[in-house]
C-alpha cells in the first residue's frame, strides 16, 4: 500500500482508532476460537459422564512426564511473549527479537514433545481405526477418548503451528524496524492470540492426562 | 482543482480498470460486487438442482431421474442454496457495500480481510462445486451421522470441506462488522441513530461469530470420522450420532436467522422510504433484533422432537421457539403501524416489502406450529416443513434480497432500472412464489414425506401445480438478471438520491467515490427523519418546521 508512510490505514482517522479496531477484532476472533473449541470441549464432557471408567483408564495411558514438560514449556513461551509485548511498547527492538525468537523457540519445543507423544502412541496402536489395540468393554469408549485426544490436541497443535507463522512475520518486521512506541499493534494483538493457544492447553492438560491420575 | 471540473467525475466503478484492479480491491463496493456475482452463479446453480427435483416431482414415479440421484438433488440443493447463496447474500452484498457508508465511514475496518473473505468464499464453493462435478453428496443438507460418517459413499468429505472454509469467510465478514461498527462511526452518529439496517446486521454477526465455529468442528469432525476413523459419532464404539444433530442445529438454527435478520434490516429501510414516514418504534424493532440474535442460540432443539431427546428438553425447546415469535411480531407489526396512515407508493422495492410481510407472516405462524410439540409430531419430515421455511428463507430472504437489490441499485451502479418490468417481476414472483409452497403445506398436512422421489398417485395434482409455480417463480428470478444487466448501460441517470430516502448512503453522489465521504459527516438527526424533510420542504424560506 501507499500509505506506509502514514501512521495508520487509509479508512481511519487516527492510529488510536486503528489499535482499538485491531484490539477488538481479535478479541472477537478469539470469541469465535472458544466457540470453535468448545464444540469439542461440549462432546468429550458429554461422553466423559457416559464413559467415567473408560476415560479414566485411557487417560492414564498418555505420558504424564512429557505432558507436564509441555505444560511448563508453554508457560515460559507466554512468559516470554509477554516480555515481547513490553519490549515492544517499550521500542527496544532488540530485546523484542529475542523474545520473539525465544517463543518461537518454546513453541517448537513443545511441538516435538508433542509429535514424539504421537509417535508413541502410534506404536501402542493407541490410535483410533482398524488398528486400535485395546480390547475389552471400555475399549469402544477409550477409541473415542482417543479420539477427542487426538482431535482436540491436534487442533491445538495446528493453532501453534500459524501461532509460529506470526511469530515469523513479526521477527521479519521487527528487524526491519517497523515497531515502535507508536505503533505495535500486531505484537499485542498476536501476543493475545498466542496466550489464548495456551490457555486452551491449561485446559487440555487436566482434561486429558489427569482424569484417571488418581486412580492409579 | 478547477481544472478538473470538466472531466467525468471520478467514482469507485471508473477510478481504474482491468480485472487486476477488481480482483486485488479492498474497497468494501468493489468486493461487494464480487459478492452479488458469486451469489447470483451460485443462486442459479442451486435453483438448477431445485428445477431437476420439480421435473422429478411432476408425475408419481421416479422417471427423471432414481432415488440415488434424487437424494443428491436435493442435499446439493440445499448445500448451494443455504451456504452459498442464502447465508452470504445479504450481508456480503448489500451490508459490504451499505454499512461503511450508512455509519459514515470510508471503508470497513479490515478492508484486506474483507478482500480475503470473498476469495475464501469462493474457495469453498468451488470445493463444494467439484463435490458436485465428482458425483455429488447424498446425505441431505443436515449431514446427519452415522450415515454421513460412515455409510455414505459419496462425497462427504470434500463437501463439508467446502462448507467449513466458507464458514470462515462468514466470521470473517461478521468480526469486520461489528468491529467497523463499533469503532468508525461517524462523529454524532450515535448506536440509536444507526439505521436499522445496521442494527440487524450486528445482530447477525453476533450469530455469525458465535455459531459458525460450532458448525466448523462439528463438520471437521464428521470429515476427520471419514478420513482418519476417528470415533465420536459411531455408536459402535459407543458414541452419540444425536450428539452430532446437537451440534449441528446449535448453529444451524440461528444460520435461520442469519439468513432472514439481514432481510428484515432491509425491510425496515424500505417501508420507512415508500411510506415516508420513521419506523414505528424504532428501538422495539432494534432491539428485537438483537433479541431474535439471543433466543436463535436457545431452540436448537425443535429440530430434534422426535429423534429421541428427553421429553422435558422437547417441552422447554417448545416454549422457548414460540417465545422467537414475539421479537419476530415485534418487527411485523411495528412495520405495519409504519405504513398506517403513511404515503405510499409501489414501487418495485415497496412490491417486494410488502411481499415480505405476507409471507413472513406466513412462514413465522407455520414455525410456531412447527414448535408444538403434538404438531411437529404429525408433519415432521413431511413438506409442510419444507413450504415453513421456504416460505422464511425465499418468501422472506430472497424477497428482501430481491427488495434491497433493487432499492440500492441506483447508488450501486449510477443507474435506474425500468420501473414497470420491476414491478411485473415483483408480481411474478409472488405469483409463483405462492403458487409453488402453498401447495406443499397441504402436502405435508395430508402426509407426503420430504426427501423421496416417488408418491401416491392422490398427491399429483398438488405436486403439478407446485412444479408449475416453480417455472413462473424462475421467470421471476431470470427478469431482473436481464434488465438489471442491460440497465448498467440503458438505464436513465439516477442521481444522488432517486427515491428521496433519508440516510448517509443517498446524500453522497451515485455512485459513490472511493472514499465516500469528501469530509467525515457530521450526524444530527435521528434515522429515518422523514417528516422533518417534508416540513422543511414545505417552509423553504427556512420559518421553523414545529409552527
Amino acid at each position: 500500500m501507499s500509505d506506509s508512510n502514514l501512521a495508520h490505514a487509509h479508512q481511519f482517522d487516527d492510529a488510536a482508532q486503528q489499535h482499538e479496531a485491531s484490539w477488538l477484532g481479535m478479541w472477537i476472533f478469539l470469541g469465535t476460537e472458544i466457540m470453535f473449541f468448545g464444540g469439542m470441549f461440549l462432546g468429550y464432557t458429554v461422553y466423559r459422564g457416559d464413559y467415567p471408567a473408560a476415560f479414566a483408564d485411557a487417560s492414564n495411558r498418555l505420558d504424564i512426564t512429557l505432558g507436564t514438560i509441555n505444560t511448563a514449556v508453554l508457560i515460559l513461551s507466554s512468559f516470554t511473549m509477554a516480555l515481547a509485548v513490553r519490549s515492544a511498547q517499550l521500542g527496544a527492538r532488540r530485546p523484542l527479537i529475542a523474545c520473539l525468537g525465544l517463543t518461537m523457540a518454546l513453541g517448537a519445543v513443545f511441538l516435538g514433545i508433542k509429535f514424539t507423544e504421537y509417535y508413541q502412541k502410534f506404536v501402542e496402536h493407541l490410535v483410533p481405526g482398524g488398528g486400535f489395540g485395546l480390547s475389552g468393554p471400555l475399549a469402544g469408549a477409550e477409541q473415542i477418548f482417543f479420539s477427542f485426544y487426538f482431535a482436540m490436541t491436534g487442533m491445538h497443535a495446528l493453532h501453534m503451528i500459524i501461532g509460529l507463522g506470526l511469530l515469523t512475520a513479526l521477527i521479519v518486521k521487527a528487524r526491519r524496524g517497523r515497531f515502535s512506541v507508536a505503533y505495535n499493534t500486531p505484537v499485542e494483538v498476536i501476543g493475545l492470540y498466542w496466550h489464548f493457544v495456551d490457555i486452551v492447553w491449561i485446559f487440555l492438560f487436566p482434561l486429558l492426562y489427569l482424569v484417571g491420575r488418581h486412580l492409579q | 482543482m478547477n481544472a478538473v471540473i470538466a472531466a467525468p467525475r471520478r467514482h469507485y466503478l471508473n477510478v481504474n480498470y482491468g480485472l487486476k484492479s477488481w480482483l486485488l480491491t479492498t474497497d468494501h463496493k468493489r468486493i461487494a460486487w464480487l459478492y452479488l456475482i458469486g451469489v447470483t452463479f451460485f443462486f442459479f446453480i442451486g435453483g438448477f438442482f431445485a428445477t431437476l427435483i420439480r421435473l422429478e416431482l411432476l408425475t408419481p414415479q421416479g422417471d427423471l431421474v432414481q432415488a440415488e440421484t434424487y437424494n443428491k438433488l436435493f442435499t446439493m440443493h440445499g448445500v448451494t442454496m443455504i451456504f452459498f447463496f442464502l447465508i452470504p447474500s445479504i450481508p456480503a452484498v448489500l451490508g459490504n457495500f451499505l454499512i461503511p457508508i450508512m455509519i459514515g465511514a470510508r471503508d470497513l475496518a479490515f478492508p484486506r480481510l474483507n478482500l480475503a473473505s470473498w476469495y475464501i468464499y469462493m474457495l469453498g464453493g468451488l470445493f463444494t462445486l467439484a463435490a458436485a462435478a465428482a458425483g455429488g453428496v447424498d446425505t441431505g443438507w443436515t449431514f446427519y451421522t452415522p450415515y454421513s460418517s460412515i455409510y455414505s459413499n459419496t462425497h462427504v468429505a470434500l463437501t463439508v470441506v467446502g462448507i467449513f472454509v466458507t464458514g470462515f469467510s462468514s466470521i470473517l465478514t461478521g468480526l469486520n462488522f461489528i468491529v467497523t461498527v463499533h469503532t468508525m462511526r461517524a462523529p454524532g452518529m450515535t448506536w440509536f441513530r444507526l439505521p436499522l439496517f445496521v442494527w440487524a446486521h450486528y445482530a447477525t454477526s453476533i450469530i455469525f461469530i458465535l455459531g459458525t465455529p460450532v458448525i466448523a468442528i462439528t463438520l471437521t469432525l464428521v470429515a476427520l470420522e471419514r478420513l482418519f476413523h476417528l470415533g465420536i459419532f459411531n455408536p459402535e464404539l459407543g458414541g452419540d450420532p444425536l450428539l452430532f444433530q446437537h451440534l449441528f442445529w446449535f448453529y444451524s438454527h440461528p444460520a435461520v436467522y442469519i439468513m432472514i435478520l439481514p432481510g428484515m434490516g432491509v425491510i425496515s429501510e424500505l417501508i420507512a422510504c415508500f411510506s415516508r414516514k420513521r419506523v414505528f418504534g424504532y428501538s422495539f424493532v432494534a432491539f428485537s433484533s438483537l433479541g431474535i440474535a439471543v433466543l436463535s442460540f436457545l431452540v436448537w432443539g425443535h429440530h430434534m422432537f422426535v429423534s429421541g431427546q428427553s421429553v422435558y428438553a422437547s417441552m422447554i425447546f417448545s416454549l422457548l421457539s414460540m417465545l422467537v415469535a414475539i421479537p419476530s411480531a415485534i418487527k411485523v407489526f411495528n412495520w405495519t403501524a409504519t405504513l398506517y396512515k403513511g404515503s405510499i407508493s409501489f414501487d418495485a422495492p415497496m412490491l417486494y416489502s410488502l411481499g415480505f410481510i405476507g409471507l413472513f407472516t406466513i412462514g413465522g405462524l407455520t414455525g410456531v406450529f412447527l414448535a408444538s410439540l403434538g404438531v411437529d409430531v404429525h408433519v415432521h419430515d413431511t413438506y409442510f416443513v419444507i413450504a415453513h421455511f421456504h416460505y422464511i428463507m425465499v418468501g422472506s430472504a430472497v424477497m428482501a434480497y430481491l427488495g434491497g437489490i433493487h432499492f440500492w441499485w441506483p447508488k450501486m451502479t449510477g443507474r435506474k432500472y425500468p420501473e414497470p418490468l420491476a414491478r411485473l417481476a415483483a408480481i411474478i414472483i409472488f405469483l409463483g412464489f405462492n403458487l409453488t409452497f402453498f401447495p406443499q403445506f397441504v402436502l405435508g398436512y395430508l402426509g407426503m414425506p420430504r426427501r423421496y422421489h416417488v408418491y401416491p398417485p392422490e398427491f399429483q395434482v398438488l405436486n403439478v401445480m407446485s412444479s408449475a409455480g416453480a417455472s413462473i417463480l424462475a421467470v421471476g428470478y431470470l427478469l431482473p438478471l436481464i434488465y438489471l444487466i442491460w440497465s448498467l448501460r440503458y438505464g436513465a441517470v439516477a442521481g444522488m438520491n432517486p427515491w428521496k430516502a433519508k440516510g448517509l448512503e443517498w446524500e453522497i453522489p451515485s455512485p459513490p467515490p472511493t472514499d465516500n465521504f469528501e469530509t467525515t459527516p457530521l450526524v444530527t438527526q435521528e434515522a429515518y427523519a422523514y417528516g422533518v424533510a417534508d416540513a422543511q420542504a414545505v417552509y423553504p424560506s427556512g420559518e421553523p418546521a414545529n409552527v
